[in-house]
């Protein structure tokens, strides 16, 4: 179906339903709460929600088709661009999949200053959702502390490697470049500041009557819909969903570390939350292992110049801030891959929106939307 | 495992690939072969954590990788479709949903139909501009070829 017919269907839709009692109305795509471009068709009785269908395409890019012409190296650059917010996990995935091809051990040095920088991004990730959300359901001071506290981890990264939202630092072999000298201190400096004001986002949001009316038994999913839906991440957890990338396939040093996999078994509005803010405790809890266990050595494994792949097929699977990314490569023997998936965790989290807001009032989907840290870029690729 | 899945689909043809077990068939059979992945007792293959549609430029193929949330094991299914002119293969949104969306995908940049799919419109390129992630799409404007 063309454009035009399209308009004219959601026309004639628009014509039938006011007979009804009902409104056809669109939310987005440049609606606030949607944090990019997305768009909601929804269908409304008075204030009741009765069906949504989500319309994406509005960023869509073709990554994928793209990386059919660029090298691994140029790829990472790409990586960045899905799920700007979970920059280092991205670049982590191909680089992990890059070396897994090429049967290449990194040093132990990159691994854990790895490890720790996906966990930073975690928290850094983390703690933009907690700002938006609380602001997206009327709390405007959650955006300044969050805001505040996302600051400290942007200066580490800015720091050591001059970028602080698309980073592509970490690159198949290693890193780009080794870390500032004064990494570990800045980053201990972060964990104890963080460690008292963390509790101070409880203090604010958590226990407050208002917020828990508004989340607390709102769009529930169970744990037996996460997974036909392939809801992960926090989002799949908070369901009950045992999908902790770290803790099923651990990578980089997530052997080595001690960490508890964050569930919650209501699956509701409120429970994404809790699980969220849990899990920021979990991350400075891993980084607090390994910041002064970093070994001496180099940053990067010895690469050649071109990096050709032996032809076959290579998954890794890697959890971002927002759930499973999976790279899906398949190489035959060029220095371009013939074909590259990536299995984006927001993709799946986005389609269960129609199930979880269905029923609910128009009001509470913008409670649902947030609750679920949609990264649109990351849906459309 | 290999031989426990030959003797279960005697006609699909069993590989140990370098990281996953690899299900071939042709696009007729997949969706017998998925429907008994997903049910069966000792299987329950109920996590289908991605589907990707591949154009190997004689063929296309549809490979579903699949995960027991219950066992842990993971596998490969691997469906070729020879028809290049009207490719096709049944959905199997009615075992794994998320599959629903996938298949919306595959269908917007590959052009394969998946048949009894709910709900099969275009997803990103709502515009209709062919099927971009065939090898054979040609756009002299947009497309920088290296």
């Amino acid at each position: 179906m063309n454009a035009d017919a399209m308009k004219e269907v959601e026309l004639n839709e628009i014509i039938a339903s006011k007979e009804d009692g009902k409104y056809i109305i669109n939310i987005g795509p440049q609606h606030p709460s949607t944090h990019g471009v997305l768009r909601f068709v929804v269908s409304l009785k008075g204030e009741t929600l009765e069906y949504l269908i989500p319309h994406c395409g509005y960023i869509h890019r073709g990554i994928e088709k793209m990386c059919e012409n660029l090298t691994y190296p140029q790829i990472i650059h790409l990586t960045d661009r899905m799920d700007y917010l979970s920059a280092h996990m991205n670049n982590e995935a191909v680089s992990l999949c890059v070396e897994n091809a090429l049967g290449i051990e990194v040093p132990e040095r990159v691994k854990v200053i790895r490890t720790i920088l996906s966990e930073l991004q975690r928290i850094a990730s983390h703690q933009l959702w907690w700002a938006a959300f609380g602001m997206d359901i009327g709390g405007l001071t959650c955006f300044f502390y969050g805001l505040r506290d996302r600051e400290k981890v942007l200066d580490i990264f800015e720091e050591s490697f001059g970028s602080r939202l698309l980073h592509s630092f970490i690159c198949p072999g290693g890193l780009m470049q080794d870390i500032h000298p004064s990494f570990q201190k800045r980053v201990k400096e972060f964990i104890s500041y963080f460690r008292k004001k963390l509790p101070e986002y409880d203090q604010l949001l958590t226990g407050n009557v208002i917020f828990e009316q508004r989340t607390k038994g709102l769009g529930i999913l169970t744990k037996a819909e996460a997974i036909d839906y392939g809801v992960t991440g926090p989002s799949g957890r908070a369901s009950g969903f045992s999908c902790d990338i770290r803790k099923k396939h651990p990578y980089s040093a997530y052997d080595r570390v001690e960490f508890r996999e964050i569930l919650a078994n209501e699956g509701d509005t409120y429970s994404r939350y809790k699980v969220r803010i849990e899990e920021m405790w979990e991350s400075m809890n891993i980084i607090e292992q390994l910041i002064d266990q970093i070994p001496e050595g180099s940053f990067t494994a010895p690469m050649k110049a071109i990096i050709k792949l032996p032809e076959g097929e290579y998954t890794q699977r890697v959890e971002t801030a927002r759930g499973e990314l999976a790279v899906y490569l398949v190489s035959t023997g060029d220095k371009n891959p013939y074909r590259m998936r990536f299995r984006t965790p927001n993709f799946s989290n986005l389609f269960v929106m129609n199930h979880l807001a269905a029923g609910a009032k128009i009001a509470d989907l913008i409670a649902i939307s947030g609750s679920l840290d949609l990264v649109i870029p990351d849906i459309d690729r | 495992m290999t031989e426990f899945f030959r003797n279960r689909f005697p006609d699909a043809v069993i590989e140990q690939g370098n990281q996953y077990l690899t299900i071939k068939t042709d696009a007729a059979a997949m969706h017998p072969i998925a429907a008994v992945l997903k049910s069966d007792k000792e299987l329950q293959f109920d996590y289908l954590f991605n589907l990707t549609g591949i154009d190997w430029s004689d063929r296309f193929s549809v490979v579903y990788h699949l995960e027991s949330t219950v066992f842990g094991h993971e596998v490969v299914l691997k469906a070729d479709i020879l028809n290049r002119e009207n490719p096709s293969v049944a959905t199997v949104s009615d075992l794994w949903r998320t599959a629903e969306f996938h298949e919306r995908e595959v269908y917007d940049l590959l052009g394969i139909e998946f048949v009894n799919h709910p709900d099969l419109r275009r997803l990103f390129l709502e515009d209709g501009a062919g099927f971009p992630l065939r090898k054979d799409f040609k756009d002299e404007i947009n497309l920088i070829e290296r």
